[in-house]
């Protein structure tokens, strides 16, 4: 029981101070899960990075449940994954119940509308960083810009989308690797 | 039901978000703004919250639309649906995490995914973009008040900063661009 308490406090604290996305957590996960409790290894750390790039979902469930299922199996996955969302719920709720209440004021609209500004900055440069790490060849190109023409231009559902590239990524590795052979 | 359909929705959120939170944006726009739960500008301002709140975007909308439409049972149904297929595609991969790691057919499945990915949020940019700059969707009338060049400021001002200072966390962007949106507002005495 006690390696279930030990991983839902972990998480919960590695969920309670990852500010803005994934990769953030990276050091958190480092410090209390590789430093301070000994769960896993470094090399485990790049091992799941890669891993939950490659899988659906956030990083924080991902890692959550990996590592908590090498610490306690599938009871550990639990506990951990538990631990890591606890946090952002219950402050979203708060958050939640606060707009409703303060919502109206003059004030918080004034600032929500300069914030809204601000964000498309903020996805912009989401955009540029993942458009610089992309492997940068044709049928990469031609992807970019079928995703984008498909759903800005014909208003094509996003999941149908991720299907379908998915689906000729899968398809062209395969013909380019039988031509490799 | 409610409850059931946020945790079917957002069970296919969760199941095809690759790449992290702003890769989710194109989707929750697919599946949520259809179903008219929130609006584009709700979208926007939770982007916003969620940046600067801890934890994982997936779960912070999850929880923010689960709460806004069915309260709190509402949000353990969106959170659950939202987490549900990570954990269970990241045990299925922790039995058998070497041949996942060697896989063709994962690899293959990335590079069509992480080209897609950057489509996608190159859409949200756009969707994001008019619904900050044009008031009006149906007229596309641009710049129809003098609050939207207030906007186009703090945009231009806010894209320098981020791509000047490295590792600038958004959550000064975030409270310097709802100072300046504060301070306008009131000089301008704009209605909202």
């Amino acid at each position: 029981m006690k390696k279930y308490t030990e991983l839902f406090i972990t998480f919960f604290k590695i969920g309670l101070f990852t500010f803005g996305g994934g990769y953030a957590m990276i050091p958190l996960i480092q410090n209390e899960v590789v430093q301070n409790k000994k769960w896993i290894s470094d090399e485990d750390v790049i091992d799941i990075i890669a891993i939950s790039e490659s899988t659906p979902g956030p990083i924080a469930i991902n890692c959550a449940t990996f590592i908590g299922y090498k610490v306690g199996g599938v009871l550990g996955s639990f506990f951990a994954t538990f631990g890591v969302v606890l946090p952002s719920f219950i402050i979203i709720t708060l958050i939640s119940s606060l707009l409703n209440e303060f919502g109206d004021y003059k004030v918080v609209k004034y600032a929500f509308y300069g914030i809204k500004a601000g964000v498309l900055a903020l996805v912009i440069k989401a955009w540029w960083t993942m458009y610089k790490k992309v492997k940068k060849d044709i049928m990469s190109y031609i992807l970019m810009i079928a995703a984008f023409v498909a759903v800005a231009v014909f208003d094509i559902n996003a999941l149908i989308v991720i299907l379908f590239c998915a689906i000729i990524g899968v398809i062209s590795s395969l013909v380019i690797g039988r031509r490799k052979r | 039901m409610i409850f059931l359909e946020l945790l079917f929705t957002f069970f296919k959120i969760g199941l095809f978000t690759f790449g992290g939170g702003y890769a989710m944006i194109a989707l929750i726009q697919s599946e949520v703004l259809g179903k008219e739960w929130i609006t584009q500008s709700e979208l926007i301002d939770f982007i916003a919250i969620s940046e600067s709140t801890p934890g994982p975007f997936a779960i912070n909308i999850a929880t923010f639309i689960g709460n806004e439409l069915a309260g709190i049972l509402g949000a353990v149904f969106a959170t659950l649906g939202v987490v549900l297929p990570s954990f269970i595609v990241i045990l299925i991969v922790a039995k058998c995490y070497d041949r996942f790691k060697k896989s063709k057919l994962v690899k293959g499945c990335m590079s069509g995914l992480k080209p897609a990915t950057i489509g996608l949020i190159a859409a949200a940019v756009i969707s994001i973009a008019s619904a900050v700059f044009i008031k009006d969707s149906f007229s596309f009338e641009i710049f129809s008040s003098p609050m939207t060049y207030v906007s186009l400021g703090i945009f231009i001002l806010m894209t320098i900063l981020i791509f000047k200072i490295k590792k600038l966390s958004p959550i000064y962007i975030i409270c310097l661009s709802g100072l300046i949106g504060i301070v306008f507002g009131y000089m301008l005495d704009f209605s909202l």
